[in-house]
């Protein structure tokens, strides 16, 4: 059987510079990382390969470069990467990349008995958090989202037990094999690869997967198939406070100032 | 007189018979114990050269070895010296006289000269010195009992002084029953040895002076031999091992091997027969005297690593996996594992803060940081298996080049307010090479902008790289993770190809040391300067004017950094660079120089929590204020977080500052 990691490729947003001119991102030059919460997606998938021995697929929809991404989830020990690339796909929103992600779903299934494909709760990046919802639906797979455990993985009876994390409460959930699972980063520590692992992973495939293989309705994917675009991404201006005080010299005295001030402003109450 | 020939062909036989199974055992020994280091990777390094050889030749007769830890008030060295020059001129007379002289029949001839006298007048001279240097170890060992020897007090020590003691002994025994018997050294009209001469009037008029002498030669013969023997089996194979291990000691101090990345066979040390050659032979070379484990900072604290351990353990586990190894089998006892005999627990691993105090002083030049890396690397890179906390750094480090994890773009930030050029060649001269911490430590960043004021003063001619500097990779590097580290010191080698940089100034030892040191196994030809050897020169080249101004510091106390000190032989620069500054000479610590007290955050060490025993910055902050400083002077952005910390943990911040030497500098310019 086999578990699908969904990772994102991102760029690293501590890297990020907002160009003061025109107020977008400067994304040149910036290095781009596997999206955060994809990590643990991916740990969770090696975990699951470590204890009931499914096969791990990671597969990563994005540009051509998506591939040392993909490399990276090699190394980490999993048994196939790959890379849904193609102009075509480009441009795409929610729908059309969660249209994509399910249809390469689909067509690993057509192979292997897919158990459960696990993505991240959101990207950093986009972070609108419905691309794993997307896959289930299309997919007709069970959806558990914000999963923080694994309590239990039946195969024989096609079952598994997750704990969700919600606001201030718990959720423990059973549902029927297949799922889709997005998990948050409590859920797991990602490992770190070896080296033996690295080097075995610069010489494995990275299968790509364009159109020509998938075979998709242009119009449902990529730009064409996305009813939201991004018209514009900015920062919201920050206006510097004043300074109130002088808490290297007379720290004392700054806290008093501080607290003053937020109780006359109604922030906080005496 | 020949106690051998008087025997006729069966003394022959005996003499012979002995002796051939003496130096038989001896060569078998010898023999499996070499197969065992042939275990070992072979580095292809021999450093074997004429000079070298005749180098340790000279170390062991001045017995440099003993002498470098005398200087500590450790007197035993004395006492060891006595004992190998009393051996060295004894093994002449054993080879001449005893194997030739006796041996073959002809002791009449060899014995009725000049010679012979003179050389027995060097025994009996020597003789009582032996015996002294015994009964100083056993004075020091048994009723002074160090610390150092603490668990080492063991049978086979008593043993073998024993058996130091008795060759004096019966060799005096010998000489006075020829002396008595008129028998050469007495008799050729010379005077005769005072000692053995006094002993022989025992036995004015003994009738059975015949038997009395052979009973002397036999004992003494049988001594020798079974020396002989248990060389290979006790700790007397030091005696061998020492000299060839001084013969093969690497050129560069703590520097650890450079591992071929493509051959899985040196990705790190999991089983015995994956150390190196050299690696292997340091461990026949131990003395077990217990130097090291009485100056490693995580031994002195409770931690799970004592350096003596770790190199007798590996010995343990050679010795057991030997004979199966040979035969190309499995090692039956683990290499890491429980930390029981012969196995080295992970724990012990990671508490090493590389500060190189166990190899300052072992007397016979064993590499413990080499080992010790050796086995971080088999955990780091081929099991992924290391303490939590540093998963963080090991990814902040290859993805943004720096421990925190910090955008790389901010790493000028420091000098925001300054005018920093960025490093061009023909425009400057010198790269600052910031380091991680003089780039985004906010503390730290004050002693940047110092020794910027300093090189500024000085008029020196600097630039920077900003965000293209990548950090050295000294912590990885020591904790085992070659794989990144080699990718960082490309990395930055291609930067300063490219851009030209040639000579660098670092602000910390740990880049110091990476970059001249541990760059050059790539290749590079870097002139590499820290701070303080800088300000030093600056001072007494009068390129910097200082004044009296800057405020009262009060009692200046210096902390040596390890890798500044121990790895890199830097001890004076900062001190008088500081004294110049203040006006007078800093205050020492306890331990100082060579034996300094390590800050607890080397060798990665900054990285991890310390929650076993007590903290090394704590036991070295206290030891501080024992000399109540108003200011500690350090040289190394990790020395100064573990002070500030041990400082405030003592609420000791108020009253005492933990300053840079260039931000003491900086505050006096004129
Ligand atoms: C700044 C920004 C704002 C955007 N705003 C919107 C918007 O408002 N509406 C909209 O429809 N689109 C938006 N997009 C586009 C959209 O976010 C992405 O194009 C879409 O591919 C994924 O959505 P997400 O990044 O929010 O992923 P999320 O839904 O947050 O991701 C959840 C998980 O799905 C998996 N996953 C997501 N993308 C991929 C992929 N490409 N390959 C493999 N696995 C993946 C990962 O496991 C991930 O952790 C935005 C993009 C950006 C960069
Ligand atoms: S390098 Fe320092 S910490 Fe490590 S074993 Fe030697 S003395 Fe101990
Ligand atoms: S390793 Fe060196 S210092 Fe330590 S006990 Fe052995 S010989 Fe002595």
């Amino acid at each position: 059987m086999l578990v699908v990691a969904c990772v994102k490729q991102v760029p690293d947003t501590t890297q990020v510079k907002i160009d003061p001119e025109t107020g977008t991102l400067i994304r040149e030059g910036v290095p781009f990382i596997i999206n955060p919460f994809d990590t643990h997606a991916l740990e969770e998938c090696l975990r699951l390969k470590d204890e009931y021995g499914f096969r791990v697929a990671a597969i990563s929809m994005g540009p051509p470069n998506t591939e040392v991404t993909l490399r990276k989830t090699l190394a980490l020990g999993v048994d196939r990467a790959i890379l849904l690339s193609d102009r075509v796909f480009g441009g795409a929103d929610t729908l059309a990349t969660s249209m994509v992600i399910a249809e390469a779903v689909k067509r690993l299934a057509q192979e292997e008995e897919v158990a459960m494909v696990i993505c991240g709760k959101q990207t950093i990046d986009g972070d609108t958090a419905q691309v794993g919802p997307g896959i289930a639906s299309r997919c007709g797979y069970s959806q558990l989202t914000l999963v923080d455990q694994i309590k239990s993985v039946d195969v024989d009876a096609r079952k598994m037990v997750v704990r969700r994390k919600l606001e201030g409460r718990y959720e423990i959930v059973e549902a029927a094999l297949p799922a889709v699972l997005t998990v948050v980063r409590e859920i797991n520590r990602p490992r770190y690869p070896t080296v033996p692992m690295r080097l075995k992973a610069e010489e494995a495939e990275v299968v790509l997967w364009d159109n020509k293989v998938m075979q998709l309705d242009e119009t449902a994917i990529g730009l064409k198939g996305s009813p939201t675009q991004v018209r514009r991404i900015f920062s919201p201006e920050r206006v510097k406070g004043e300074i109130l005080g002088d808490g290297m010299n007379e720290p004392g005295e700054a806290a008093r100032l501080l607290v003053d001030t937020l109780v006359s402003k109604d922030i906080v109450s005496p | 007189m020949n106690p051998v020939s008087d025997m006729g062909a069966a003394g022959f036989l005996i003499f012979w018979g002995l002796t051939a199974l003496a130096a038989g055992i001896f060569i078998v020994r010898g023999y499996q114990l070499v197969q065992y280091i042939y275990l070992g990777r072979n580095v292809g390094e021999s450093k074997l050269t004429l000079g070298t050889i005749i180098g340790a030749i000279w170390h062991l007769i001045l017995q440099q070895c003993q002498f470098k830890n005398v200087r500590r008030k450790d007197w035993s060295g004395l006492g060891h010296s006595f004992m190998v020059w009393g051996f060295l001129c004894f093994v002449i007379y054993y080879f001449l006289f005893i194997v030739i002289a006796s041996g073959f029949g002809i002791a009449e001839t060899m014995e009725n000269n000049a010679f012979y006298v003179i050389w027995c007048w060097v025994t009996d001279i020597i003789a009582p010195f032996i015996v002294i240097g015994v009964i100083w170890a056993v004075i020091r060992r048994y009723i002074g009992k160090p610390a150092r020897l603490k668990g080492q007090l063991t049978w086979e020590a008593i043993f073998i002084l024993m058996t130091v003691i008795i060759h004096p002994i019966t060799h005096v025994g010998k000489i006075a029953t020829q002396i008595a018997a008129g028998h050469a050294p007495a008799g050729l009209g010379l005077a005769t040895p005072p000692i053995s001469t006094a002993v022989s009037n025992m036995y004015a008029g003994l009738t059975s002076l015949e038997a009395s002498h052979a009973f002397w030669f036999w004992s003494h013969w049988v001594f020798v031999l079974l020396v002989l023997a248990i060389i290979g089996y006790t700790r007397y194979l030091h005696v061998v091992a020492a000299i060839i291990n001084d013969v093969l000691q690497p050129k560069t101090k703590n520097m650890v091997e450079r591992i071929d990345l493509k051959d899985r066979a040196t990705f790190g040390v999991s089983r015995v027969d994956g150390f190196s050659r050299k690696q292997l032979l340091d461990v026949y070379a131990c003395v077990v005297c217990g130097y090291c484990q009485e100056n490693c900072p995580a031994n002195l604290t409770d931690k799970p690593l004592n350096p003596l351990l770790i190199i007798s353990d590996i010995k343990t586990n050679l010795m057991t996996n030997g004979p199966a190894l040979l035969k190309k089998q499995s090692p039956s006892l683990g290499l890491i594992g429980d930390g029981g005999e012969g196995t080295i627990s992970e724990d012990a691993i990671w508490a090493c803060t590389t500060c190189g105090a166990c190899m300052e002083v072992c007397p016979v030049y064993i590499e413990h940081i080499p080992k010790i890396v050796d086995m971080r690397r088999e955990l780091v890179q081929v099991q992924a298996k290391f303490p939590e906390e540093l998963l963080n750094l090991f990814e902040n480090t290859e993805q943004r080049s720096n421990p925190w994890g910090i955008a790389p773009s901010d790493r000028d930030k420091w000098a925001a307010n300054i005018d920093a050029q960025p490093f061009e060649e023909g425009k400057t001269e010198y790269l600052f090479y910031v380091g991680c911490a003089g780039a985004f430590d906010s503390r730290e960043r004050q002693v940047s902008l110092a020794i910027a004021r300093v090189l500024d003063a000085a008029g020196i001619s600097w630039g920077i790289l900003g965000r293209d500097e990548a950090c050295c990779g000294d912590s990885l590097r020591r904790l085992g993770n070659e794989y990144v580290y080699d990718q960082l010191v490309k990395q930055n080698l291609a930067t300063f190809k490219e851009r030209g940089v040639k000579k660098i100034i670092t602000e910390c030892p740990h880049c110091y040391t990476t970059l001249k040191n541990d760059y050059r196994q790539y290749g590079a030809e870097l002139e590499v300067i820290h701070h303080t050897e800088l300000i030093n020169r600056l001072l007494t080249e009068g390129r910097l004017k200082l004044n009296g101004t800057g405020g009262d510091l009060g009692n200046v106390v210096f902390h040596d950094s390890c890798y500044l000190g121990r790895h890199n032989d830097i001890y004076e620069a900062p001190r008088q660079a500081l004294a110049a500054a203040t006006g007078r000479a800093p205050i020492e610590m306890e331990r100082h120089h060579n034996r300094a007290f390590c800050c607890g955050a080397g060798g990665g060490r900054m990285w991890m929590e310390e929650s076993t025993g007590k903290r090394i910055n704590i036991v070295r902050v206290e030891e501080a204020l024992e000399k109540d400083p108003e200011t500690i002077c350090v040289c190394c952005p990790y020395c100064m977080v573990m002070f500030e910390d041990g400082l405030k943990d003592m609420d000791a911040d108020d009253r005492v500052k933990v300053l840079d030497l260039a931000e003491i500098v900086a505050a006096r310019l004129k």
